[in-house]
């Protein structure tokens, strides 16, 4: 019961004062049943029972059961039963979960949609005003609107400057240029790490284009960026022969027919807000994992550059949300912001010409400040989903 | 005082495991003789009661540890053969079958004790389990493919022809980051019990007796017990929070555990000797725990495709529910395509179990600060290569999980049937009849 709550609801509501006082009246030992704020709604395959059909102002917490055969959702939807308030989907036959909800005075609409068809079995909710009354602002959907529209136009323009690198890295490598593909293979990567979690959205393409060797089944063939970056690098396997002409021609080829691809689908797609922020949770996680570790560039160790751009791509989606968050949670917009910068420093400390070090040169000691800087942006960033939606 | 008091106590009744174990490590201070009466008594006792620390026997139709209820602890040993001689290698397995035999009961390594004998001379037994009953302590030995060939192929020890055909390096597995330091082996050694120094004893004592034929190469110690084999026991989380460990092969499944565990006779002609007997798969996961508990709870239960808190599928009912995969839910089916349940499961792998014996792990911190932690996977299969490699490769490709975990170990042992009296372990591999 009170893991949803912790999960959903973003730090500074855990500060306020509601779960607090909730605690503190129960005496009688009536648990969050007489808490006015939480509702228990049971769901069944014609019928959606609340336990009260309206609450004081504040997070509200809908507690909801599955007595019936088929998965069920349920809604709070604004008074014209469209605008969608708060949702919670995917409940399977027999089991609960929580809607935690920030709501604010006036009536509402409530909805359980047994086998998620319809409008769902309907009633009216009505929020009265109290001391907790969250604060609102009518243009929330115009900063959602706003944020998805830039975050789509940035999305679209890094895979069309992806695959114009691309194609002049695949023209220089497969002429012979080895120097000059060399300094072109971190920088055309960034435009791939910037927009990472939506290119791995891609399943069949992300496999032919960033497989590192490390990730192949037995006999699987070894497309894309890291097979060339062997090619490249191929100083640390002494049992390495590097390709042909013929050979660097296919894979070179390869990685640009899906590179197109990849930026023909991306053209082509939209976003919503929680994808924005849990892209950004992405690309730290993508740091944390293979960056951090220096698994990621094997063979060139250019990891630092591919830190960068997951850095970039994730900053850009938070900054993009950033005015919801600011209303929402001014807190954790704050603190994500400083730990952003702290992070950045970090990295331009590593600046080196148009690059940064060789992930190789950098110190026990460098790496361990880098890690925890990434740690301590990861912990709130992992809250940024809940916030905005809140 | 009270010590002495408590063993005359104890001496009195014949010292029940449960005296031993209410006593602690007050009977430390027993004499080395009540010691050795008392925990051979323990071995014999039926441990009936409830709390009772059970003994299992080691010789049997098939070697313990395996459908035995999967107890608390483990150490795990792999060993590499340091000796060319097969007398000396079957002598080892002799002196193991004799000292297991006698530890699994509650005794001693050795027959003289921890605390007798010449004071001129190290003890046979090196005595940190003085005082600690049998604990349910089972050893289960496995050989390793470079016990029959070398890497050039040869024989080492005058049985390659007798090689099972399953039993070799498994492949490189996608998100495979092997240590080679945790992997591979000749020969292995998995100590299960409910007290950890009675496992980390045994290991210790049987590697001791080792030296000069065979020499430690891994080992792993388990603290936490991730699965049940038993439908007596509950079933324990990971270190993902999770219930782990549910759709379990449990012993009590006869039929499965003939199909899916033990090697039939005729599966494998040339190596006859292992009917009885089954496929050890150890696979070293590491977790990434820091980002893992990043994830929001509804993706971790989308991950599994459980719920978190009484481990039901998210198609509904409770924890023994039959998943239902084709349920629709919101975006696709309830329970995600990429869901662990439903990739591991049998309908989505020709319907092959295996019976799984996994073990939480912590061996403290990596050089970052994260926790060098995860599970380490224990699997008895009837053949890898029907049982485990495709079921691997599936989950590797599609699981959502593998995100969050890198394999840093793994190696493949042959497991040979059980013994019986005057027999030793392998006998049925090294005398042909």
């Amino acid at each position: 019961m009170r893991k949803p709550l912790l999960v959903a609801l973003p730090a500074t509501l855990l500060l306020a004062t509601p779960l607090l006082s909730a605690c503190t009246e129960n005496t009688d030992g009536g648990g969050d049943s007489s808490d006015p704020r939480t509702v228990s709604v049971t769901s069944t395959d014609d019928g959606c029972e609340l336990s009260s059909t309206d609450a004081p102002s504040g997070t509200l917490t809908f507690d909801v059961t599955n007595e019936g055969s088929k998965v069920t959702e349920f809604y709070l939807l604004g008074s014209d039963g469209l605008r969608i308030v708060g949702e919670i989907e995917n409940i399977g036959p027999q089991l609960s979960r929580q809607l935690v909800v920030s709501a604010p005075e006036g009536s509402y609409v409530t909805a359980c949609k047994p086998g998620m068809k319809g409008d769902g079995i309907r009633g009216d909710f009505t929020v009265s005003k109290s001391a907790e009354e969250p604060s609102v602002s009518a243009d929330d959907q115009q900063l959602v609107d706003q944020a998805t529209k830039n975050y789509q136009v940035y999305v679209r323009d890094q895979a069309d400057q992806l695959l114009v690198a691309t194609q002049e890295f695949v023209s220089d490598y497969k002429a012979g240029k080895d120097d000059e593909a060399r300094a072109l293979y971190p920088q055309a990567r960034m435009f791939y790490e910037r927009i990472e979690p939506v290119a791995e959205s891609f399943g069949d393409l992300d496999p032919k284009l960033d497989l590192r060797e490390t990730d192949l089944e037995e006999g699987q063939k070894w497309t894309g960026w890291h097979r060339i970056e062997k090619d490249l690098w191929p100083e640390s396997d002494p049992s390495y022969k590097t390709l042909s002409t013929a050979e660097r021609a296919t894979y070179g080829d390869d990685l640009l027919a899906n590179t197109r691809k990849l930026d023909a689908r991306v053209q082509k797609s939209t976003y919503t807000v929680d994808q924005i922020a849990n892209g950004a949770r992405g690309l730290l996680e993508e740091v944390a994992k293979s960056k951090i570790t220096g698994e990621e560039e094997n063979w060139s160790h250019t990891d630092l550059w591919d830190f960068q751009a997951n850095v970039d791509g994730a900053r850009v989606a938070f900054e993009g949300v950033k005015p919801i968050v600011e209303q929402k949670d001014p807190a954790l917009a704050k603190s994500l912001t400083e730990r952003f910068a702290a992070v950045q420093a970090l990295l331009d400390a590593q600046k080196d010409g148009d690059g940064w070090t060789v992930y190789t040169d950098l110190s026990q000691d460098e790496v361990q400040q880098f890690s925890n800087a990434v740690n301590a942006l990861s912990e709130p960033l992992s809250k940024l989903t809940a916030a905005v939606l809140s | 005082m009270p010590e002495t008091e408590h063993a005359t106590e104890q001496s009195r009744h014949g010292i029940s495991r449960r005296g031993l174990v209410g006593g602690g490590v007050a009977a430390a201070g027993l004499a080395a003789g009540a010691f050795a009466a008392g925990r051979a008594s323990a071995a014999t006792d039926d441990g009936s009661a409830p709390d009772a620390r059970a003994a299992y026997s080691f010789r049997g139709d098939h070697q313990a540890g395996i459908v035995t209820p999967a107890q608390d602890r483990l150490h795990f040993a792999a060993f590499d053969v340091t000796t060319g001689s097969r007398a000396q290698l079957v002598a080892l397995l002799k002196a193991w079958t004799e000292a297991a035999d006698r530890m699994t009961r509650g005794l001693p390594a050795g027959e003289i004790g921890p605390t007798e004998g010449d004071t001129n001379l190290p003890p046979d037994d090196t005595g940190e389990a003085i005082g600690l009953s049998a604990s349910g302590l089972t050893l289960t030995f496995g050989f390793g493919p470079g016990l029959f060939r070398d890497e050039k192929g040869r024989d080492r020890f005058g049985i390659a022809d007798r090689q099972p055909a399953a039993l070799r390096t498994l492949p490189h597995f996608p998100g495979d980051m092997l240590d080679p330091e945790k992997s591979y082996g000749d020969l292995c050694v998995q100590a299960c019990a409910d007290d950890p120094q009675v496992a980390v004893h045994a290991i210790r004592n049987l590697a001791r007796i080792g030296f000069g034929t065979v020499a430690v190469r891994w080992s792993q110690l388990g603290f936490g017990r991730t699965s049940t084999t038993s439908v007596s026991q509950s079933t324990p989380r990971n270190l993902f929070g999770f219930k782990d460990g549910t759709a379990n092969i449990k012993s009590e499944e006869t039929q499965d555990v003939e199909e899916h565990v033990w090697v039939g006779a005729g599966d494998d002609a040339k190596a006859d000797w292992l009917a009885g007997g089954s496929y050890l798969v150890a696979r070293r996961f590491n977790m990434n725990i820091e980002i893992w508990d990043r994830q929001t709870l509804g993706d971790q239960e989308d991950f599994i495709g459980r719920t978190k808190d009484t481990g039901a599928p998210l198609s509904g009912g409770s924890e023994f529910t039959e998943p239902k995969f084709s349920m629709p839910g919101s975006h696709g089916p309830v329970i995600p395509k990429d869901a662990h349940i439903r990739v591991v499961h049998p309908d989505f792998n020709d319907g092959v179990r295996m019976l799984r014996r996994g073990y939480n792990f912590v061996d403290g911190s990596d050089a970052l600060g994260g926790l060098n932690a995860g599970l380490f996977f224990i699997a008895y299969v009837r053949d890898p290569d029907t049982h485990f490699i495709p079921v691997q490769n599936a989950m590797a490709k599609t699981d959502a999980l593998m995100e969050y975990v890198k394999v840093t170990g793994s190696a493949l042992f042959a497991v040979p049937t059980g013994i019986g009296t005057d027999e030793y372990v392998g006998q049925s591999l090294f005398e042909r009849t």
